[in-house]
């Protein structure tokens, strides 16, 4: 019961300086930057308490915006991705999601990919789509929403698969 | 009152959810104003603490390109020493003089964002304050937006609310220099009024002008690249080529000026008397 909170902490804090201190300075291609706190979503566990995330969530985005001075938008698209991945999962993983040992490490890699290209979807469509305001052109945004979206995605799985084996 | 209670539990997590997507949207749109300084930024103990842990790892991988760095820049400051013309008293009183130069170190920097913000190790306790001007041995980097007592937060030339007066060297055309959000190595000046010929040609320098109280005049900017009229015709827009490469920060100067309440001062008594 503790290893789990302890955990959880542990990568929710790894998560934010992984993001803040290596990701956030990448600029692959001049201007893009993975973000890859996204995966918090995807390894928290199924059956916990949606309103505990939503909690975390905004913690999260918190955090996030603090140290890139982003004002609140990661904190907006941190949220609605917690608020949407209820429904995200129950889509992807239909009936299975109903067995209480349901766990996500356990489903197929096609399942767990689409999670987690549909969490990075509604998150980036958030983040950039009130980016919008302070952006010139529609134009650089889809250009950002579709380099970003695809960044966060390659080094989102290399980290799943690189953490997949300590994972209980 | 019990279903207005059930109705608040069943649908808690939407209502949670919404009432934080508010309070997240107000945060972001409250920071458009430029005096209505963001509250929430990197210059706080906590992200200046870990972001300057970080920079002085990284500082040592740095040491030799800076110390190449800094020779150029003494080698240039003693060429202009050895050929200024001699004056026959020099000032050595520092309290006489108008701008105080404050060395910092930049602990975070970003310039892949529509709004770029630096982050600085010193703050209010190195008296770094709010809207003091921010130089690289290159040329202009921005102005402090917020500073706490240890780190301070600069609003970078690469801020869609960067606003800094600037002219073409040897000359008195001046305009406003402002940042169009698509590559950081480009600023635009405006508001050069349209004349025949055109008073600057590419290659030009751009310099910082006189109507700033918070820049000395001509500190170097850049060099016009190219340049068109807008779309009134009434003046030029330049593309301005940056000195500084803004990827690659690692010390600066703020600088103070003396003066500058003076300025603020008398600016307000005379709007108060119209």
């Amino acid at each position: 019961m503790t290893d789990k909170y302890v955990w959880g902490t542990i990568q929710f804090i790894g998560l934010v300086l992984a993001q803040v201190l290596v990701f956030n300075h990448l600029n692959i291609l001049g201007s893009i930057n993975p973000m890859i706190y996204i995966l918090f979503f995807f390894w928290y566990p199924a059956q916990e308490n949606r309103t505990v995330l939503i909690a975390l969530a905004f913690l999260l985005g918190f955090s996030i915006d603090l140290f890139s001075d982003t004002m609140a938008l990661h904190t907006a698209a941190a949220l609605t991705t917690a608020f949407f991945r209820f429904p995200i999962m129950r889509f992807v993983f239909g009936v299975n999601m109903e067995f209480q040992n349901f766990r996500i490490a356990n489903s197929t890699r096609v399942q767990q990919y689409s999670f987690l290209a549909l969490l990075i979807g509604i998150h980036h469509l958030t983040f950039f789509g009130l980016e919008i305001f302070s952006l010139p052109n529609l134009l650089l945004i889809l250009k950002r929403i579709l380099f970003t979206g695809g960044s966060t995605f390659i080094f989102g799985v290399l980290l799943i698969a690189l953490f997949s084996g300590r994972k209980e | 009152m019990q279903r207005i209670i059930n109705f608040i539990l069943n649908n808690r997590n939407t209502l949670l959810y919404l009432f934080l997507f508010l309070v997240s949207i107000f945060l972001t749109i409250q920071n458009n104003n430029y005096h209505q300084a963001r509250y929430f930024n990197s210059a706080n103990w906590l992200t200046g603490n870990i972001y300057g842990v970080n920079a002085s790892i990284r500082k040592y991988f740095n040491l030799k390109e800076d110390n190449e760095k800094l020779l150029k820049e003494n080698e240039w400051l003693r060429s202009r020493w050895f050929n200024a013309e001699l004056q026959d008293t020099v000032e050595m009183d520092t309290a006489r003089l108008t701008y105080e130069v404050i060395s910092a170190r930049v602990v975070k920097n970003s310039y892949a964002e529509p709004d770029n913000y630096i982050t600085l190790d010193r703050g209010k306790s190195d008296s770094i304050l709010q809207d003091m001007g921010v130089i690289t041995s290159r040329g202009i980097l921005g102005i402090v937006e917020k500073s706490s007592s240890g780190f301070a937060s600069v609003q970078s030339v690469l801020n869609s609310k960067s606003n800094i007066n600037a002219k073409i060297q040897h000359t008195n055309y001046f305009g406003s220099l402002t940042w169009n959000q698509q590559d950081y190595t480009r600023v635009q000046l405006e508001d050069i009024p349209r004349l025949e010929p055109a008073p600057m040609k590419a290659g030009d320098t751009v310099v910082t002008g006189a109507m700033s109280s918070i820049f000395p005049e001509n500190i170097p900017i850049g060099t016009i690249e190219d340049f068109e009229l807008n779309q009134a015709g009434s003046s030029y827009t330049i593309n301005v080529r940056l000195f500084n490469d803004m990827t690659n920060l690692r010390h600066v100067y703020v600088i103070r000026n003396r003066k500058r309440p003076e300025v603020l001062n008398l600016e307000k008594e005379v709007a108060n008397d119209r």
